[in-house]
């Protein structure tokens, strides 16, 4: 199923390519700007004027090689820009998928045994409001409030100081997430500083994606709790934490991995906006940076990257789902 | 002893009257309810709120200037002006066509493609429907904001592209949902006996399946029309979609992004620049988002009579 739709993607992108006419489409194969004064040598050499299936094949075979092509707002090959800036979104993703998550279990779940109570009707409200809200504007507010109302939690990734210490040789990348980096080489300041840039985009983007994992968990606790072995476990005399905790949570919990695909693809698209606003330099300030520049194989790279990522992570929800659940692993 | 009169009363009015004390029953359906009716109001009434200058493009902003400084609300502009002294009330009021056009429309155009398609799928089956799902697969297998952004940049940007692509991207899920209630509904027995006394497929797609396949689409459409919203905000905001100076809530919100930080002494002397483009955004989106929820108590079988 998987090579379908890669390949699927792979097509739906090259379509795409083809609303351009050939001299723009040949900025999708130069590696180097010096290239672009031959624009009609590339025309030739990958057929750009040749039907759509001998172009197709000429471009997946170059992708597959790696080359996406040459940004012309960041002066490198796309590729080399999204490996780059890979890891500052990352490490927004390491710290506020997780908070997401286990967020919105625990309002799904106390939303779910409370029901029909002042805390279910407040949850539920919450959730509302921050579907609701644009991330772009809460970031902006955010900003307002924190930043420039109390002068803490600034933009950006590092402040000037901090970057002129990773830059400097004492310190060691190891991972570009400078969270991470600054623990394994022991280094408070830096960490603080890193972690304080990180703490208004996490907020955002735990905001806006917390409310699909609450209502998902919300109405699978509920149809769990109504089930005859819930009933039954009760009739046994387990006390009711019991029978929520050990019996009702940990089969209401496999339709939240299930929804945690599209919670990625909600992080991909909410990385767009919220790294922006945020002055976050990660793949997504790239790719909205690249598109107001009219930077087409920078766009259509980061389309392809974002497809690839939710793919995947498509895939590994398959397989961690039949880990979790042995009536799939046994079929 | 009292005595109930029958009345014979049509179904369909029934069932208009249940769900209307569903949504009355409901604060928080009301509250949604109350929040879209108020928007229409603004949006049809916006030449007399906010009347244009005669003979111009009323979609475009009046300037008074071009003072970088946003000013604060004042009597000449009950809302302040924004960076490059646009009017924000009138850039609001306005504002509210434009959401309503591009929400309304990529809805409308996106259902219709997925009825299309999703009644083509699940009636006729097999090929067809492997195709046609497969091809939805593809672009579901995007995230939404950034293929729209990608057709933005492809088609140049502007709003008629940004509702060209959201349509692009939008249909597939009308598509699923069609086609998925056509299986269901098709293997019914007055679907056979529709057949069997010879209707035509057309006829009997029209006629016997859609009325009874369109409710989830309701209820999604209503839903849809908020995050529609949003993410052509967004790509505005991003610099994709209206010029500057347009009448449109994403372009004004992105205007404010130099002005976040106040002066020395009043950290939110320019509060009103974000505050109130991104307020007039939330609840527009917030009340589709209510409603929603409201249609889908009222609607949907499995929890409506509980």
């Amino acid at each position: 199923m998987v090579i379908p739709t890669l390949l699927g993607i792979s097509l739906l992108i090259f379509g795409v390519t083809q609303l351009f006419d050939p001299i723009e489409r040949a900025s999708l194969y130069i590696r180097d700007p010096r290239q672009i004064r031959f624009v009609e040598e590339i025309i030739k050499k990958y057929g750009l004027d040749q039907p759509f299936y001998v172009q197709y094949f000429g471009w997946l075979s170059q992708v597959l090689q790696g080359n996406l092509g040459w940004s012309q707002s960041l002066h490198m090959p796309v590729l080399e820009a999204l490996i780059t800036r890979f890891p500052a979104t990352a490490e927004l993703v390491l710290y506020s998928a997780p908070l997401t998550i286990v967020l919105g279990i625990f309002l799904g779940k106390i939303s779910a045994v409370k029901k029909d109570t002042v805390i279910d009707h407040v949850t539920r409200v919450m959730a509302i409001v921050g579907w609701s809200l644009p991330a772009f504007w809460l970031g902006i507010i955010l900003m307002a409030v924190f930043y420039g109302g109390f002068g803490i939690f600034p933009p950006g990734r590092l402040s000037p100081w901090a970057e002129a210490m990773i830059r400097s040789g004492k310190f060691k990348a190891y991972t570009g997430l400078y969270t991470i980096d600054a623990i394994l080489n022991l280094n408070g300041d830096v960490f603080i500083d890193a972690l304080s840039h990180l703490v208004l985009p996490v907020i955002t983007l735990t905001t806006i994606n917390v409310a699909l994992i609450m209502r998902v968990m919300r109405s699978s606790m509920l149809e769990q709790l109504g089930k005859t072995y819930i009933i039954a476990a009760r009739a046994r005399g387990l006390d009711s934490k019991t029978v929520i905790d050990k019996h009702a949570t940990k089969n209401a919990l496999i339709p939240v991995v299930t929804i945690s695909g599209l919670l990625t693809a909600g992080m991909l698209s909410g990385m767009v906006i919220t790294e922006t606003v945020f002055e976050f330099k990660g793949v997504g300030y790239f790719a909205a940076h690249a598109a107001t520049q009219l930077d087409i194989p920078a766009v259509l790279g980061f389309a392809l990257f974002a497809g690839l990522i939710f793919v995947i992570a498509n895939l590994i929800v398959d397989i961690l789902y039949a880990y979790i659940d042995p009536r799939i692993r046994l079929r | 002893m009292k005595t109930r009169v029958e009345t014979k009363e049509s179904p369909r009015l029934k069932e208009l009257k249940f769900i209307v004390r569903r949504i009355r029953e409901n604060p928080l359906s009301l509250a949604g309810l109350v929040i879209i009716i108020f928007f229409t109001i603004i949006a049809i009434t916006a030449p007399v709120l906010a009347p244009p200058r005669p003979g111009r493009d009323p979609y475009i902003i009046p300037r008074s200037g071009y003072f970088p400084e946003p000013q604060p609300p004042n009597l000449e502009h009950p809302f302040g002006t924004t960076e490059g002294q646009y009017d924000l009330y009138y850039g609001v009021i306005w504002g509210t066509r434009t959401a309503y056009r591009i929400g309304v429309l990529v809805v409308a155009v996106s259902a219709l493609i997925g009825i299309i398609v999703g009644s083509l799928a699940g009636y006729y089956k097999g090929v067809v429907d492997e195709v046609l799902m497969r091809l939805t697969d593809i672009i579901l297998a995007f995230p939404g904001l950034i293929l729209a952004m990608a057709l933005v940049v492809a088609f140049g940007p502007g709003l008629d592209s940004i509702t060209l692509a959201l349509i692009l991207v939008g249909w597939p899920t009308y598509a699923r949902l069609i086609r998925g209630e056509f299986l269901r509904i098709t293997s019914e027995d007055f679907v056979e006996a529709a057949k069997a006394i010879g209707c035509s497929d057309f006829r009997i797609i029209v006629r016997h399946v859609l009325p009874n396949a369109v409710f989830p689409l309701l209820i999604v459409a209503s839903l849809d029309i908020g995050a529609i919203v949003i993410t052509a905000a967004a790509l505005s905001f991003l610099g994709l979609g209206a010029p500057e100076g347009y009448a449109d809530w994403g372009q004004l919100i992105s205007l404010s992004r130099n002005w976040i930080t106040g002066t020395s002494g009043n950290p939110f002397a320019y509060w009103h620049v974000y505050v109130i483009p991104g307020l007039f955004l939330f609840l527009f989106v917030m009340g589709w988002n209510l409603l929603g929820d409201a249609f889908r108590d009222v609607l949907d079988p499995m929890i409506r009579r509980k």
